[in-house]
């Protein structure tokens, strides 16, 4: 019979063996390990790749943790890689491996796992990684596909409500030889951001105030009673309204080629740039398929991630938002840009500021004009 | 003493009951919900273990083994009923969940462990006996003849692709149950010890945590990680739930049929033998020092 004196005696073997190095190397290829960053930032990286194939070493540590996502100080119960929503941003170049370290630490309450849209077979990932409190696991997959593709949890019977509690991500795999036009053309980006989107479901107590919950498994229940309504109390970028504008606006210069990866792991949305364009833009975000030109805003499909590269202009603040505008100002998909540099009159002057409607010259011929 | 007067009761009956439900089968008991505990003595029984378990990082079938008891279980003969769990609720000692149906002969559904947990914890101080969740291998014990023995076919284990899809097939495969609705009690009979609505149309919560298993070429089994957020459930057959949740459901890309509602039957202590065998434990200790 298993007691809970074998129990532990086991979890204390478990540690051994987890720490016991076990991996035995079977490809014989460079490896690399990366220092994941938060989003909207991403990890350096080569836009054309230098050498041959390499394993690409990275880590996610899942974090179940309270977080605030609005100004309102409305809490949630998150369920996260490495804390940020969406998780980090990983590129490789097409033909590397992904060698993932997935992490779920004793302090967790849940199993989770990892589902890369961007694998082949094993349910992108899912089947081979289901990972205990207290366990971790090693994934490796061969990026087959360049592209930006979502990757997520997905835990049997749970998989709608880690998703939208936070656990998504993006990765690139960058085609080898870079980014290139309908023409061939290379293609280069001067920054990157990385924009997740994240559609949330905040249960309301019987006065319609926001309810708080002491654990995940707690909020469990109302959770998913508002989600089988379709309708999110917040629509956001990067986990909280706010994320992205003021103090935490993405910066630019007039003259640079900005890349925004945007992803939406659960529902359609329609990044929109406000007094901007997109110069190319990757709408499924697949880069063997030739990116659409001078769009004004694009169509990104729940469950996956798009790419537009846009050469900012002009100065000044851009808004970048989900052109759903009720989703954009009301429920907080907003971000903005401060983009610097020397305003160009060409592209737009201020002929007349704003002052008064002048009085009418003569309102009797305007007339005539009118019935000639 | 009143306990005890019951257990023979429960005994009697249970003694009654076996050879009928042998011989008959009684697709619905008309007797009103009584609150009986059936009194079962430790015997010999099989046990396929529960939890996962792999050998050099390949999932292989778990280990079947002979089991007994420690003691005798004293287990009830019917699940909790939605009357009952309403009582704990107006005590303010259970969470309240809404029931289809709140008759006095219906089996309490819609449970998580932690509800049915809760409500082992009020019958503890209401009663002042010791109230809880019957572990995975007391319930086996109990089911006899009811209990699924769910060693999975794994096609070899180089191949665990083969296995993979075994499992899929093997889960796919699996009966749903004729009716989803809860039934009112002594709806799914009797088994050979007596117990009513084993493995019938609701699981039962079980105390017994998820375990990983690791089996060591001498065949030596290693507990690698225990994750008790997941208990087993039991029933049909068993299954593994994150303690949470009330409305089961395969979700996602699982193939399993899930089981159709949650609820629970607890297991009574038996006087006050825990406390006595504890007794004993530390009188032992102290020969042992002295000796
Ligand atoms: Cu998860």
């Amino acid at each position: 019979m298993i007691t809970r004196r074998t129990a532990l005696m086991g979890a204390a073997l478990a540690a051994m063996v987890i720490a016991a190095p076990a991996l035995a190397d079977d490809l014989k290829l460079p490896r690399e390990r990366v220092e994941l960053v938060a989003p909207p930032f991403v990890h350096p990286h080569d836009q054309i790749a230098k050498d041959g194939p390499k394993i690409m070493e990275f880590k996610l540590t899942v974090r179940e943790k309270e977080v605030v996502i609005d100004d309102n100080g409305t809490k949630m119960q998150a369920m996260t890689f490495n804390g940020s929503m969406p998780a980090p941003m990983m590129v490789v170049h097409e033909g590397d491996y992904v060698e993932l370290t997935l992490v779920n630490p004793e302090t967790n309450t849940m199993p989770h796992n990892i589902d890369f849209h961007a694998a082949t077979g094993g349910l992108g990932g899912g089947a081979l990684t289901h990972v205990n409190p207290g366990e971790q696991t090693v994934l490796r997959f061969k990026a087959t596909r360049p592209g930006v593709f979502v990757y997520h949890c997905a835990p049997e019977g749970m998989i709608p409500w880690h998703v939208v509690s936070g656990m998504h991500g993006t990765i690139m795999v960058l085609p080898r030889d870079g980014l290139k036009n309908a023409e061939g053309k290379p293609l280069h980006y001067d920054r990157i951001y990385y924009v997740g989107e994240n559609d949330l479901y905040i249960p309301k107590d019987e006065n319609g105030k926001y309810k708080t919950y002491d654990s995940p498994g707690e909020s469990f229940g109302d959770t998913i009673e508002v989600m089988r309504k379709l309708i999110p109390t917040h629509v956001v970028f990067n986990g909280r309204v706010g994320a992205l504008t003021g103090k935490n606006a993405m910066t630019a210069k007039v003259g640079e080629t900005v890349m925004i990866v945007h992803s939406e792991a659960n529902r359609d949305t329609r990044p929109h740039l406000i007094g901007g364009h997109g110069d190319y833009v990757w709408e499924t975000g697949k880069f063997n398929n030739p990116p659409a030109k001078d769009l004004e805003t694009w169509f990104v499909r729940g469950g996956s991630a798009g790419a537009a590269l846009y050469t900012f202009r002009q100065p000044g603040v851009y808004a970048y938002v989900n052109h759903n505008l009720i989703e954009a100002a009301e429920l907080g998909a907003t971000a903005h840009f401060k983009v610097d540099g020397e305003w160009n009159n060409d592209l737009m002057k201020q002929v007349v500021p704003p002052g008064p409607i002048p009085p009418a010259k003569s309102s009797a011929i305007d007339a005539t004009v009118l019935t000639r | 003493m009143l306990l005890a007067m019951k257990l023979k009761a429960a005994l009697a009956v249970a003694a009654l009951a076996s050879p009928l439900a042998m011989t008959a089968v009684t697709p619905r008991d008309t007797a009103p919900p009584e609150r009986a505990l059936t009194a079962l003595k430790a015997e010999n029984f099989p046990y396929r273990l529960a939890g996962d378990f792999s050998r050099d990082g390949k999932p292989v079938a778990a280990p079947l083994r002979q089991m007994r008891l420690g003691s005798s279980l004293g287990i009830m003969t019917r699940q909790v009923t939605a009357a009952e769990y309403a009582r704990c609720v107006a005590d303010g000692g259970c969470p309240r969940i809404p029931q289809a149906s709140g008759a006095e002969d219906m089996p309490m559904v819609g449970v998580s462990w932690r509800d049915a947990t809760a409500y082992a914890r009020w019958m503890t101080r209401t009663t002042g006996k010791l109230h809880r969740l019957p572990s995975d291998e007391e319930w086996v014990f109990a089911a006899a003849e009811k209990a699924s023995d769910d060693a999975l076919p794994l096609a070899g284990a180089a191949d665990p692709v083969a296995a993979w899809i075994a499992r899929y097939d093997a889960e796919a495969s699996r009966e749903r149950p004729a009716v989803l609705t809860p039934q009112p009690i002594g709806a799914f009979g009797r088994n050979e010890r007596g117990l009513q609505d084993v493995a019938g149309n609701v699981w039962e919560w079980t105390d017994t945590c998820f375990v990983r298993h690791d089996v060591e070429p001498s065949g030596a089994v290693r507990v690698t990680n225990t994750n008790c957020g997941v208990r087993v459930v039991q029933g049909a057959h068993r299954a593994y739930m994150t303690d949470f949740i009330r409305d089961p459901r395969s979700g996602g890309c699982a193939a399993g049929v899930p089981p159709a509602n949650l609820g629970f039957r607890l297991v009574v202590e038996q006087e006050r033998w825990p406390e006595l065998r504890r007794m004993a434990e530390r009188i032992a200790d102290k020969m042992l020092r002295s000796l």
